[in-house]
């Protein structure tokens, strides 16, 4: 391995790293925000709903996490073009993360809130809480600190699973990166600093998780 | 007068099981009622009935005149909608057997939550009130104590504190002491005595016979969902008028 070599072709493609990043964290950051959103909602309904509505989500839930991620990304991208809704790949891509990142994000929620002992409802409850308000100030509040280390790996899972939209021409940092390899053949070289890139943005998350814990932990 | 508390012909079913067959029962203000009998009798369901953690199939509960999670009109019982049966839980307070704290508040904040948010306090009015019934219960200087750092004792005095600061009309203790450790429990019957001392108006599922006899004006034995006998402590202990009364406090312990 040629170090200086390697160097001076990394200097010279840094935009099309740098882009590459800067689509990734996009890419992941879009997928967790939409799929937490949705996510909670979903969670809500496993553990509250009733019915059809509940039956629907679990269907949703349990296809979705049976579903490999690629398939959802391949999905979105060329079969929702033949029902009429044409997306990009970038915005494909997205929605399939998204939706991917919604049926793990609920099972985390439903998980939390059920942990959580009857007996917090009850007492709620009894000093004259309603349910909107028990959820607010009782049971939300744990079931947050309840998940936020699954969260937090999930969050890390979709940055990892975001490599896959570079099959459907997404440029983000895992395509940028073969594409350079392609040109220069430097392919250990590349692969591992794309690695490393990786490695980095996770490392972020899970240390900014850790915080969060520590600042949100109650002393016992 | 009206009573405090009238239960009439009270129902309560799970599944196949009737665990209340026919309750009836009457309180007046300032009474200290416990109530006693083996595990299974309905003592705690008939507890839980009052502030609608249970739903009940038949019969009325009344406090001071307001009937209790139900509206009966023509003949026809429907529940009320949940705003109104929150409100009606407010006019009682409640101790539970595992303290039920709420683990991410100070005791403090325990006490406080239900008067900003059901009463509507000012926060420093609360806070003021909360301080109040902590130094009460003797946990003056463990109000930023998170419940995780008292031990049970403590705990369950803050709980109690935490029912009586939002000025019910009638204390629901539900086997408070069965959690504790031997001896946290006199911590936890002495805050119950001062309050019955006070006039507070209390029922209590208790297995503390000596407690009972101590306390209360007056003790009901519940027996396969029925009240199997009632009266004053002293005439009851001593001689109780039914068989199984009998056989039930002979097999407890007055320690």
């Amino acid at each position: 391995m040629d170090i200086a070599a390697f160097l001076h072709v990394l200097w010279l493609a840094r935009m099309p790293i740098l882009k590459g990043v800067g689509v990734t964290i996009s890419i992941s950051a879009l997928a967790i925000v939409v799929g937490t959103l949705v996510g909670v909602g979903v969670g809500l309904v496993l553990t509250y709903g009733k019915g059809p509505l509940r039956w629907l989500v679990r269907g949703y839930t349990d296809f979705i996490r049976g579903t490999p991620v690629l398939v959802l990304v391949l999905a979105s991208y060329y079969v929702l073009g033949t029902v009429g809704v044409d997306l990009g790949p970038f915005e494909a891509g997205v929605f399939a993360l998204a939706v991917f990142c919604s049926s793990h994000v609920g099972e985390i929620v439903r998980g939390a809130l059920q942990s959580i002992p009857r007996g917090q409802t009850e007492a709620a409850k009894a000093i004259g809480l309603t349910f909107p308000q028990t959820f607010a100030y009782v049971l939300g509040p744990q079931a947050l600190r309840q998940m936020l280390p699954a969260w937090v790996n999930t969050a890390a899972e979709m940055v990892k699973a975001s490599t896959l939209l570079s099959i459907i021409g997404v440029g983000e940092l895992l395509l940028r990166t073969q594409e350079l390899i392609s040109r220069t053949f430097m392919s250990l070289e590349f692969y591992l600093f794309a690695g490393l890139l990786y490695f980095v943005i996770n490392y972020g998350i899970e240390r900014f998780g850790r915080y969060i814990e520590r600042k949100t932990s109650v002393p016992s | 007068m009206t009573n405090l508390l009238e239960i009439r012909d009270l129902h309560k079913r799970y599944g196949d099981v009737e665990v209340l067959k026919g309750v009836d029962c009457a309180m007046a203000q300032g009474d200290v009622i416990s109530i006693i009998g083996s595990s299974g009798s309905g003592k705690t369901t008939m507890l839980r009935c009052i502030n609608m953690l249970e739903d009940f199939e038949g019969g009325t509960i009344r406090i001071d005149g307001e009937e209790i999670g139900y509206d009966t009109a023509g003949g026809r019982r429907r529940r009320k909608k949940e705003k109104e049966i929150a409100r009606q839980r407010a006019m009682t307070g409640m101790a539970f057997q595992q303290f039920n704290l709420f683990p991410h508040m100070t005791a403090a904040h325990n006490v406080m939550l239900g008067l900003v948010k059901v009463k509507g306090m000012g926060r420093d009015e609360a806070r003021g009130l909360a301080e109040k019934w902590l130094d009460r219960v003797g946990l003056a200087e463990r109000r930023d104590r998170y419940p995780g750092q008292l031990s049970g004792g403590q705990q369950q005095r803050v709980a109690i504190a935490r029912a009586i600061a939002m000025n019910p009309k009638l204390m629901l203790f539900d086997e408070v002491t069965s959690a504790l450790d031997p001896e946290l429990v006199n911590e936890v019957l002495q805050v119950i005595k001062d309050l019955a001392a006070d006039g507070m108006s209390m029922l209590l599922v208790t297995h503390e016979m000596r407690f009972a006899y101590e306390v209360s004006t007056r003790v009901i034995f519940m027996n396969q969902g029925r009240i199997g006998e009632e009266g004053n402590p002293r005439e009851m202990f001593v001689k109780p008028q039914t068989e199984r009364l009998a056989e039930f406090l002979m097999n407890s312990t007055f320690n």
